[in-house]
Parts: structure tokens; C-alpha cells; sequence
């Protein structure tokens, strides 16, 4: 065999038609497709083009939109808070300036930079895709090798379309089996975060693959690509199949009439060649799974809602003793602790791990009919503008507006807490997002990761409630 | 972007694990369109009680870790949002060098863009740092970028790896733009040769 037939890896097959160059002792210069943007981490990256009179080398390849600092409140820019209306101001000044996309949030086209590139069929299989977030993983349910890099890189990309990087190496997560009633997506990526460590995937690109990944759809995909960077990985890869195709088919970016037919015929064969080999695997059994919570302030601390908090005995080594203790002091909960019936004060649906049509219509048909406990405040963010029209065609956001949710405009929202969106200090927060960190959705909150129905079951319950009792 | 040669320095530490860039800089603290002034939202959340007081029981305000250049890490440090802000903030505060027994990836590419020099040793070895420093605040200990050795003052010596690439662009304070922009040529040569496919 050649070592042109050596078998490759989807991972693998991604990469080596992107490397532009390496030099002997240098990193990897790797060519990017995509380039998205938003209006948090770029301001820096296109000052320094200013900086140095250099363009945009593809303004073509560059899109843009506003997520993480805007209000989802419907109201008027100049009623905003300053910095955030300067974020915006600022975004829409350079991408003018530097001729790029910009979906506004004054336009029929805006949210979270990883729910509006796939539905507008930017993001498309075997292509490189980067973006000034760590989510950015999200886009590799397509088949895409999709990373989140930092504003210096942010620069790079722009000015020459181009990253160095040093090759990571590959990682298959297998998950095999048929997912019960009321397991979802959400809990399959909590429970390998929960196996393999949040740091677990370092330096890797991790495959999710095995028949339960298979079966999958695109929203669901997106969810377990989504997290991991929560599992220490940059990227995880998808291969697409005819769920991506169907998925793309006539979105405005994606090709269309021949092109799309030569498109087609190149994408399928980015799957994993037969006999290819990963450096490291983790298989899991997704009929073992129940639906997840976490109890910790890193997304590996989670548990299914079955079971309790871990007690310092169960850990041997100091270190993670002391994680495990600062986390539940910080969180409140006590050691062996059952995690179902914690009271929770707030519920958010939304972000870019949970926000899409799907997501909202579970979470739906779980409160429909129902009413949000009494002291809870619980919101919904749809993840785009146009999964808030779909969600308001369907009658959705009725739904959830009668059960007392409030239903909101899309954007990040209390996912990072940047606007007004924020939980109070000491607030329990059953959240749909992807990071229980410290404050991370309000200085002093705490968070409860979990999957859509199991938000809105603790909605209407007032606490954790194992969700399988209401289906 | 400033070079790192050497450093002797006394060192803050920092004994958590996993400590995300939600800790090292709180997202409302990025609302910024510039890099200046990051400083004041570093570990914010930790070094301020909810008063917005000075919390002076933390390790990071406690008078003998004033001015300390190098912070001594848990494992995974840096995990979680890629937002560079949380090394602006740390450059800002202070600091030149972290070390730890393991970083985040994005978090540790962002620190070699912006001088931060992030070093990796065993973690029973970052360990029995954080002892001696508990111990002993005012302990210095030296970073030599060059021969790639954390050294302490009892004379122990351990090596660390970093690729000649990034040692190279540390040590001149050479940031990668200008090696993109020196490679144009050829990524002109695989524009052509991609989109003619
Ligand atoms: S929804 Fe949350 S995780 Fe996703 S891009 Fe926005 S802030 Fe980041």
C-alpha cells in the first residue's frame, strides 16, 4: 500500500488537504474556509489590521453576526447598555468597512454565530471552520474540522486566512445502542464529559461515531459536537451522512443544482476509511444512560439524576478531593446528596447547545399545559431569529408563555451573562448550556447542566425531577 | 509582543484544578474594544467579596504575593472560553510566566501569542511548589527560557518543553503575523491550485 491509500481518518482526510505549508520545527500553516465572527472577541483583531493597513484577504469567506453582548429584550439600540451598544457599533463599523457579511440584529438574519452558520448552509462537511469562540466545535456535526481560536488568531485568519497549528492528534468516542425514552443528546455528550474528564480530550480532535450517532439529527449532533471543548478537546467531527445532506439541501449557502450534485459526490467520502486508527478511544453503551445533571463547577462533575453527589471518600487523590470540596462549596450541596428534588430558583432554555427548533419544541410538549412553580423564573432563548419565527409559527412560544415562561429574542443571553440576562448570587439555575463555571451565568450563581426536558420538567416542578416520570 | 528571556520572580499560589477563564476574567469584564486595563477584572470574582470590597483572605491579596510574576497553577488550567481576554488580564495584573501540570489548548496558544510563557512540569513537582511557597512566600523561583529550566533557590532544576518555533518567537518577540504575511506566496499557490479542483 502507498501511503496515499493509507487508511485515514475523517479527522485525517479534513486536515491534509488544508495544510498550506510546515516548516521543519514550526507549526502546521493551515488554510480556513470559514471564518465567523462576532462582536466580543473581534474588535481587538480588526484593530490591529487598521493598525497595520492590511485587508480582510476574504472578505467572501468571512460572516458575521452580534450574540453574545446584545439585550434579548426587543428594544431599541440607543436604550441599551453603552458598552454593549459600543460592541455593535463597533462590529458594524469594521465589517463595513472591511466588506464582510454581517447578519444585524436589525435584520431578517441574526443569533448565535452557531445556530445561524449551519442554518444558512455556511457551514458545510470538510471544510475548515474557525471562529473567535470555543464553541465553534458545534459546526463539526457537519463533518467540518470547526475550532474556536483567540482574538490574536482571530487577526491572522483575517489578514491572511491562514492559522498556524500544531496537528492534534484523534480520539474516536463510539456510542452504540438504542438511547432510552426521555435520554437525549445532551445527556450522551454529560455522561462521556463525566467519564473521560474535562480535561480529557486535550490536544485531540475527538469522532463521535457508533449507530446512536448515526441516528441522530442535525440538531442533536450539534449538541454533542458542541461540548467538546467541555470534554478539553478543540474540535469533535461528525461524518456526514444523508442526514448532513438533507440537513443543507437548499439553505442559501449551500451549493445548488450540479455544484451541489459534485458536492454531495465529494462529501461522502469523508467518513473514517476502514481499518483507519485513532490514538485514543472511549466506547460507551448509550442504553446504560439516564438523562444527566451536573452538580459541580466543571462540566465533568455530572452524574445521572438517579444517583447523588460523590462523597470525598469515593476520590483518592488530594487535588480532586479539594475540587470536589471548593465545587460543593461553592454550589451549596452537601456530599452523597441525591441530586433529584434540589429546589431550583431559575430555568434557562437556550444557547448555542440547546436552542434550536428541536430543542424548543421537547421542552415544549413537557410544559404544555402546565404552569412554571411558583417563585421559579424561568426563560426561553430561542438560538436564532429564524428558530424564533419557526418556534412562533408553531405556536411554541403560546406554550411556554402560558406555563409562564418568558420568551425572549435570540442571542446567548444567561448562557455567559454578558447583558441583563443574569442569575443572583446564591440562585440555583437549571440551565440547558454548556459551562457551570464559577459565575459563569451571574457572579455567585449556580448552575445545573442539564438537557432541555429535564429544564422544563424542573421548571414546572420547582426542583430536579427525573423527567422519565412525565413522559 | 514582549519577549521572554529570563525571569526571577516569586510566584502566587494558585491550588485549584480546572480553573476556567470564567475565573480568570468574568464575561462582564469583556465589553472592551481594546486590550488596556484587563487587569482589573483578573480573578475578579475571587478577589472581590460581592461588595465589591477586597476579599483579604484570598491568596492573591495577600501582602507577601504582592508583585508576584509567576502564578503556580492546577491542572487544566485555562479551560473553557477561548476568549484572550483572560491572558490580557494576566499580563495586565502581572504576571509573565504560569505554571502548571497541564493547560487548555486555546489557552495556551494564547499565551505564546502575547509573551505569557506557560510551562508545564510534572505534577508532583508543581505540587511540592505550591508547598514551598505556601511555606515560604517570599521563595523566587527562576525561569530560563533559553536552557528551558524552572530552578529554585535550594539549586533543584527541572526542564521543560516548548517547540523551537515558539521559543524562537518568545525569545525575539515575534508574533506570527509577520511569518503569515512572509508565507503569501504560497498561500496564493493553494488558493489557485483548490479552487481550479
Ligand atoms: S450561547 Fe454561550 S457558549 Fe454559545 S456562543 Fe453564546 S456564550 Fe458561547
Amino acid at each position: 500500500m502507498t501511503s496515499n491509500d493509507k487508511p485515514r481518518t475523517l479527522f485525517e482526510k479534513v486536515w491534509d488537504t488544508h495544510v498550506v505549508l510546515q516548516d521543519k520545527g514550526a507549526p502546521a500553516v493551515l488554510y480556513i474556509d470559514t471564518h465567523l465572527v462576532h462582536e466580543v472577541t473581534s474588535p481587538q483583531a480588526f484593530a490591529t489590521l487598521r493598525e497595520r493597513g492590511l485587508p480582510v484577504h476574504r472578505p467572501d469567506r468571512t460572516f458575521a453576526t452580534m450574540d453574545h453582548a446584545i439585550p434579548t429584550r426587543n428594544v431599541d439600540i440607543t436604550l441599551w447598555p453603552s458598552d454593549a451598544a459600543n460592541q455593535v457599533r463597533t462590529l458594524r463599523e469594521n465589517c463595513k468597512d472591511f466588506g464582510v457579511t454581517l447578519f444585524d440584529i436589525n435584520g431578517p438574519v441574526q443569533g448565535i454565530v452557531h445556530v445561524v452558520g449551519p442554518e444558512m448552509g455556511i457551514t458545510q462537511p470538510g471544510t475548515t471552520i474557525v471562529c473567535g469562540d470555543s464553541h465553534t466545535s458545534t459546526h463539526g456535526a457537519f463533518g467540518a474540522l470547526a475550532f474556536g481560536i483567540g482574538t490574536s488568531e482571530v487577526g491572522h485568519v483575517l489578514a491572511t486566512q491562514c492559522l498556524l497549528q500544531d496537528r492534534p492528534k484523534t480520539f474516536a468516542i463510539t456510542v452504540d445502542g438504542e438511547l432510552g425514552t426521555g435520554v437525549t443528546a445532551k445527556d450522551v455528550i454529560l455522561a462521556i464529559i463525566a467519564k473521560n474528564g474535562a480535561a480529557g480530550g486535550r490536544g485531540h480532535v475527538f469522532e463521535y461515531r457508533g449507530n446512536a450517532i448515526e441516528r441522530m439529527s442535525m440538531a442533536n449532533r450539534m449538541t454533542i459536537c458542541n461540548m467538546s471543548i467541555e470534554g478539553g478537546a478543540r474540535a469533535g467531527m461528525i461524518a456526514p451522512d444523508d442526514t448532513t445532506f438533507d440537513y443543507l439541501r437548499g439553505r442559501p449557502y449551500a451549493p445548488q443544482g450540479e455544484a451541489w450534485d459534485r458536492a454531495v459526490a465529494r462529501w461522502r467520502t469523508l467518513k473514517t476509511d476502514e481499518g483507519a486508527t485513532f490514538d485514543r478511544e472511549l466506547f460507551l453503551d448509550a442504553n446504560a444512560l439516564h438523562p444527566m445533571v451536573t452538580y459541580g463547577t466543571n462540566p465533568g462533575q455530572g452524574v445521572p439524576v438517579t444517583g447523588c453527589v460523590p462523597t470525598v471518600d469515593e476520590l483518592e487523590e488530594p487535588a480532586e478531593r479539594r475540587s470536589l470540596l471548593s465545587a460543593l462549596d461553592y454550589m451549596g450541596l452537601r456530599e452523597g446528596q441525591p441530586m433529584a428534588g434540589q429546589p431550583v430558583d431559575i430555568v434557562f432554555i437556550g444557547s448555542c447547545t440547546n436552542s434550536r427548533i428541536e430543542d424548543l419544541r421537547e421542552a415544549a410538549a413537557i410544559v404544555s399545559g402546565k404552569r412554571v412553580a411558583d417563585d421559579v423564573w424561568a426563560i426561553v432563548v430561542p438560538g436564532s431569529k429564524e428558530v424564533k419565527a419557526q418556534a412562533e409559527a408553531e405556536g411554541l412560544d403560546r406554550i411556554f408563555a402560558e406555563a409562564g415562561f418568558e420568551w425572549r429574542g435570540a442571542g446567548c443571553s444567561m448562557c455567559l451573562a454578558m447583558n441583563d440576562d443574569k442569575a443572583g448570587a446564591g440562585k440555583y439555575v437549571a440551565s440547558t448550556s454548556n459551562r457551570n463555571f464559577q459565575g459563569r451565568q451571574g457572579p455567585g450563581a449556580r448552575s445545573l447542566l442539564m438537557s432541555p426536558i429535564m429544564a422544563a420538567a424542573a421548571a414546572v416542578n420547582g426542583r430536579v425531577v427525573d423527567v422519565r416520570e412525565m413522559l | 509582543m514582549q519577549s521572554f528571556t529570563q525571569l526571577t520572580a516569586t510566584a502566587v499560589p494558585l491550588r485549584a484544578e480546572n480553573v476556567d477563564t470564567d475565573q480568570i476574567i468574568p464575561a462582564r469584564y469583556l465589553t472592551a474594544v481594546t486590550k488596556e486595563g484587563m487587569g482589573e477584572g483578573c480573578f475578579a470574582a475571587w478577589r472581590y467579596l460581592h461588595d465589591g470590597s477586597l476579599d483579604e483572605d484570598h491568596v492573591l491579596n495577600r501582602p507577601h504575593h504582592q508583585g508576584a510574576e509567576i502564578l503556580l497553577a492546577g491542572r487544566n488550567f485555562g479551560s473553557g472560553s477561548s476568549r484572550e481576554h483572560a491572558v490580557w488580564a494576566l499580563t495586565d495584573y502581572g504576571f509573565r510566566v504560569v505554571i502548571s501540570p497541564g493547560f487548555a489548548d486555546i489557552f495556551h496558544n494564547n499565551s505564546l501569542k502575547n509573551g505569557l510563557l506557560p510551562v508545564t512540569l510534572p505534577h508532583h513537582i508543581v505540587e511540592m511548589m505550591h508547598d514551598l511557597v505556601e511555606e515560604q512566600p517570599d521563595t523566587t523561583i527562576t525561569v530560563d527560557l533559553e536552557a528551558q529550566v524552572v530552578s529554585l533557590p535550594d539549586g533543584q532544576e527541572f526542564s521543560f518543553h516548548i517547540d523551537s518555533y515558539r521559543k524562537a518567537c518568545l525569545l525575539d518577540g515575534l508574533d506570527d503575523l509577520g511569518y503569515l504575511l512572509s508565507r503569501s506566496a504560497d498561500i496564493a499557490a493553494y488558493e489557485a491550485a483548490t479552487q481550479a479542483a
